[in-house]
């Protein structure tokens, strides 16, 4: 089926990627690390913008970049040059940001996504290395700001601004491109996405071959989704009321779920970009095809190997590689069980249960996981019993083993027991009516068939006192 | 009390004496002087001199006394481009140069006067005042670093460092009868030079005489990891020190004897050409057609670089403060008073040509005249082994006579300008005298070709007594 | 020629504040230099790359290892406007 998109969605979205995951910043040698550290402790001159100061690039930057473009399909430019973006805000300690502009170290890529109607190509317009300013704190409300303070423990990170084409026509298609966009990240190891501020979101919306809207301050992936959801209304309203969309930024007011004007004049932003005098040009495209070489297996490419290795099905596929660290566990798990009894358990099983406690596939064991899978498959204890287990060790820790115990789950053992018990019985009506009789140490031989049926994994007093109850009723 | 001593002269004072009292006596000649070339003076100078005394520190500059100008960042030692806007800005980190200097014993002596942000050719739009020439206090030192040539030339220093954007070191050495260099660009590190107009400036030493520039030249020259544009070549200088011009092949561009040049200035120049066709050198006409248009293209590109790098001076991290409720008055207005005029009308001007609709009629264009300009020189050094021509066009005009009229001021960087535009060095050295003041030969080379120029520079020196005329004692 | 008005507007993104009883003279002295500065339309500069740096050096790097950073105090030693290790400024709204 074709989504026909009744109202003209086209959503494009301007992505900001923290790389994290390098050690120093983008023009300095300071730490990274800052995320828990006091304010202005992670900053040198050249961060903090002192007179006279230089920037120098850091090389791994420039490959966690070019890791990143290619793993987005684009073309690594040939040659590139930093520019200076000039426009005065107290975050940016230079009065500019040094970024990329007309030559972004990497453009016309695309992701695939799982779109309204199937697999949909997003094209990728860029992909270009920027530097974070500081970070801005307002001294009471914002309405009633006494003033504001600064920290630029956060000047000078990595940025990678990814912006795509508007090829979204839904809210739900953006969510979906944002979690691509995220899962390939991850793979590529070049951020930690859990960290505060590693992805910031930007977003354009028009209907109706409209004027575009940005919007901008969202500041989480379910933000984004209703930040569209809000505006898509919101245009769509104003249209069917006559109204004309203007071009314009708005601001996304989280608490408040609308998106509010900014009533900026764009008139008064004229960035007046020239190259960065200090830096000098950067020829990197050589480095492409060794930096490709290297590339891990991406999702895309790891599902499709998913679906010949282990022969699941697309959604067990598709769950299964979204993130890097659920692939890895899957994998680990299915080295060890059957691989399609793992994909079950891991796919739909564990990761709900783990969803329902917002908790990530690493508050859980891999070799747990396999202990519950093999109790299960092998009959011991029920399918329930192994969902049961996992919420326990979710909810309170432990062994699967010492809860199987402590809980008495070993129910199938029990039904052993119970069906060689009456066999015991049926297959020797002598020693049965020896018993009956008042011989008691006839029971002993029955006791000992049962042992002999069950490999004498059954508990003896136990057979004992069931032969017992169970003669009792017959009799 | 020591007076017009070169490097050699120093080892000898101290040698009979000590380093302390030989800083000593220069203190107490910059504490009695009335030129105004220093802005301040360094309260650890006899500290550090002491220390070398006792031995704890060696070096081919243990115990010089060194005056550095006032946009060169000095830890612990206030560092304001003459300006109100860095008042009281004490700078946590050395200028690489520093960091050399002190490697090698130096001691500096404070801060030298300047054109405000290095923006002038004489010295008074300084918030110090202007600096008065040790010859005639009347005229001006030149400029921009006007304090770091008139303390050498009354000796209240024996050497200085000063910044060449486009003309500043020898613009003044012309001007005050001593010599001074603007190296190759890249030659030595901007790391710790506040800048003006990065792509064109370099740090140059100013002298009594050619040996101090090649001895300054050995300590402070050299590749450095912080400074991006800063190139890996070794050079040793001094062994440029040989009085032979044989087979020396000069260039005299006509262009620069144009319109407006000083007779008593063109004669000097005129004769010093004679004297080096004496020693054995031969010498051409040369024509270097796009030197008319050097002076807009400069002026274009150092003020728009300016805008950008002046951005920062907001009053936010350190520096003069003005009132205002909200960030963005706070700035405007800080910069409306921290600024003087002149730097005001160049972040104007640079903004302007910098702005949408401007960009490629202004700052585009100069880039292209600047490879015009660069094609010049590449032409006519490929014919010739070095340029000759007059420093200035006129000696050191008055105090006031060009001050309201920046163009004026403008027109006379002529024929330093187009050497920055193309990143050749160039030495300035006296040639005699018009109306009294000193005249300055300039000697222009090929790219990192700097033993070539101050190989000429030193024979002319040898065989001439110019560089011995002192200005008389002024009080 | 500038005007008056433009003067304003660079002024605003200069973040310079220029008094309107002296924005008139502003325009005057930028003029006598942008008048200077007109004299490269006659330059034929068709076919003439830009030079944006006079040294054809490409690809300086530095490699990703942690340098010292400042002690917060020495961070925040030029100025007195400072709270809690933050730098204070008047609001930004």
């Amino acid at each position: 089926m074709v989504y026909e998109n009744p109202d003209g969605v086209k959503i494009g979205l301007e992505v900001h990627v923290q790389l994290n995951k390098l050690k120093t910043k983008l023009f300095c040698g300071c730490s990274t690390d800052y995320h828990n550290d006091e304010p202005n402790t992670h900053v040198c001159p050249v961060c903090l913008g002192l007179p006279g100061s230089l920037p120098v690039i850091n090389e791994r930057a420039v490959e966690f970049a070019i890791r990143i473009g290619l793993a987005l399909s684009c073309e690594i430019v040939e040659q590139t040059q930093f520019h200076r973006k000039n426009y005065y805000y107290p975050d940016l300690p230079k009065g500019f940001q040094t970024t990329q502009y007309d030559y972004p170290i990497a453009s016309k890529g695309k992701v695939i996504i799982e779109g309204e109607d199937g697999e949909r190509v997003i094209r990728i317009t860029r992909a270009h290395m920027e530097e974070d300013p500081g970070r801005l704190q307002h001294i009471g409300t914002i309405e009633k700001s006494k003033g504001t303070l600064i920290n630029y423990n956060r000047s000078g990170m990595t940025l990678i601004e990814i912006v795509s084409e508007p090829d979204m026509r839904s809210p739900k298609e953006a969510r979906r491109y944002l979690d691509k966009l995220r899962s390939i990240l991850d793979y590529l190891d070049v951020f930690n996405g859990d960290l505060e501020g590693a992805m910031r979101v930007d977003a354009n919306v028009s209907v109706f071959g409209g004027e575009r809207v940005e919007i901008k301050n969202i500041s989480s992936f379910k933000g984004a989704e209703r930040a569209l959801l809000y505006e898509i209304m919101r245009q769509k309203n104003h249209v069917r009321r006559g109204g004309e969309i203007v071009m314009e930024t708005r601001h996304f007011d989280e608490a408040r779920g609308v998106t509010i004007s900014m009533r900026t004049k764009e008139a008064e932003h004229d960035y007046r970009y020239f190259p960065e005098p200090d830096l000098v040009p950067l020829r990197v495209a050589e480095r492409a095809p060794e930096i490709q070489k290297a590339l891990p297996e991406l999702p895309d490419a790891r599902r499709e190997r998913f679906l010949r290795q282990y022969e699941m099905s697309n959604m067990h596929a598709r769950a299964l590689t979204n993130e890097i660290k659920v692939a890895d566990f899957y994998e680990d798990v299915a080295g060890k069980v059957n691989p399609k009894d793992a994909a079950v358990w891991v796919a739909d099983i564990l990761r709900g249960e783990l969803n329902y406690r917002d908790l990530g596939i690493d508050a859980f064991a891999a070799k747990d996981i396999v202990t519950i899978i093999e109790l299960v498959t092998e009959n011991r204890i029920t399918e329930q019993s192994g969902v049961e287990v996992i919420r326990t060790i979710l909810d309170h820790g432990g062994k699967p083993q010492d809860i199987v115990k402590d809980k008495g789950l070993l129910k199938v053992e029990d039904d052993i027991v119970a069906k060689a018990v009456k066999e015991a019985i049926a297959e020797n009506p002598e020693a049965v009516t020896d018993y009956l009789g008042g011989k008691e140490k006839s029971l002993n031989f029955v006791v000992g068939k049962v042992m002999q049926k069950t490999k004498g994994r059954a508990d003896a007093r136990e057979v004992r006192e069931r032969l017992v109850k169970d003669l009792n009723d017959q009799s | 009390m020591v007076t017009w001593t070169d490097i050699s002269g120093i080892k000898q004072k101290i040698a009979e004496s000590s380093a302390e009292e030989v800083t000593a006596s220069y203190l107490e000649k910059i504490g009695k002087s009335c030129i105004n070339g220093f802005v301040r003076t360094w309260d650890r100078a006899l500290e550090v001199a002491k220390a070398i005394d006792a031995g704890d520190q060696e070096g081919p500059l243990a115990g010089v006394p060194i005056a550095i100008k006032d946009n060169i960042s000095t830890t612990g030692l206030s560092t304001t481009c003459s300006s109100k806007i860095l008042q009281g800005y004490v700078p946590p980190y050395d200028a690489h140069v520093i960091g050399k200097l002190r490697d090698a014993g130096a001691v500096i002596l404070g801060k030298t006067n300047m054109d405000e942000f290095a923006m002038g050719t004489s010295t008074e739009s300084s918030y110090y005042g202007a600096t008065l020439n040790p010859w005639d206090t009347d005229r001006v030192p030149g400029g921009s670093s006007g304090g770091s040539a008139a303390v050498v030339a009354a000796g209240e220093a024996p050497v200085s460092l000063g910044s060449d954007t486009g003309g500043s070191v020898r613009c003044p050495a012309a001007f005050c009868g001593v010599v001074g260099l603007k190296p190759t660009y890249g030659c030595i590190s901007r790391y710790g030079l506040i800048s003006y107009a990065n792509s064109l400036e370099q740090i140059g030493p100013l002298a009594t005489c050619v040996a101090d520039i090649a001895a300054l030249m050995d300590v402070i020259a050299g590749h450095d990891h912080r400074d991006s544009t800063s190139i890996n070549r070794e050079n040793n200088y001094s062994e440029a020190l040989k009085d032979d011009v044989n087979g020396l092949k000069i260039g005299v561009p006509e262009e620069y004897f144009g319109e407006g040049i000083d007779e008593g200035v063109e004669k000097a120049v005129w004769d010093a050409i004679g004297k080096y066709e004496d020693m054995g050198a031969s010498w051409k006409k040369i024509s270097m057609p796009h030197t008319k248009y050097a002076l807009a293209s400069y002026y274009i590109i150092a003020m728009s670089e300016a805008s950008s790098n002046l951005a920062r001076f907001d009053g936010t991290r350190y520096g003069f403060r003005a009132d205002g409720d909200n960030w963005h008055v706070m700035a405007s207005n800080t910069r409306a008073e921290g600024f003087g005029d002149e730097v005001k009308r160049r972040i104007l001007l640079g903004t302007y040509a910098l702005s949408a609709g401007y960009h490629d009629r202004y700052y585009l264009k100069a880039l292209k005249v600047r490879t015009l300009v660069k094609q010049d020189f590449d032409r006519a050094l490929s014919e010739v082994d070095v340029l000759m021509g007059p420093t200035m066009p006129t000696p050191a005009f008055k105090i006031g006579e060009k001050i309201d009229d920046p163009l004026s001021l403008y027109l006379a960087d002529v024929n330093t300008v187009p050497v920055n535009l193309a990143g050749v060095p160039s030495i300035s050295v006296p040639c005699g005298f018009s109306e009294g003041m000193p005249v300055g030969l300039q000697i222009i080379g090929k790219h990192f070709d700097e033993n070539t120029i101050i190989r000429a520079a030193y024979s002319f020196e040898q065989n001439t007594a110019h560089h011995t005329r002192r200005p008389r004692e002024v009080v | 020629m500038i005007t008056k008005e433009e003067v304003e507007h660079v002024g605003w993104l200069a973040r310079i504040r220029i008094d309107e009883t002296k924005s008139d003279a502003y325009a005057g002295k930028l003029n006598s230099v942008l008048d200077y500065f007109g004299q490269l339309d006659k330059v034929d500069t068709e076919d003439v790359p830009p030079t944006y740096h006079v040294m054809d050096i490409v690809n300086v790097f530095r490699k990703d290892e942690v340098t010292e950073s400042m002690p917060q105090d020495a961070v925040l030693s030029n100025t007195e406007y400072r709270k809690e290790g933050n730098f204070k400024t008047p609001k930004i709204i």
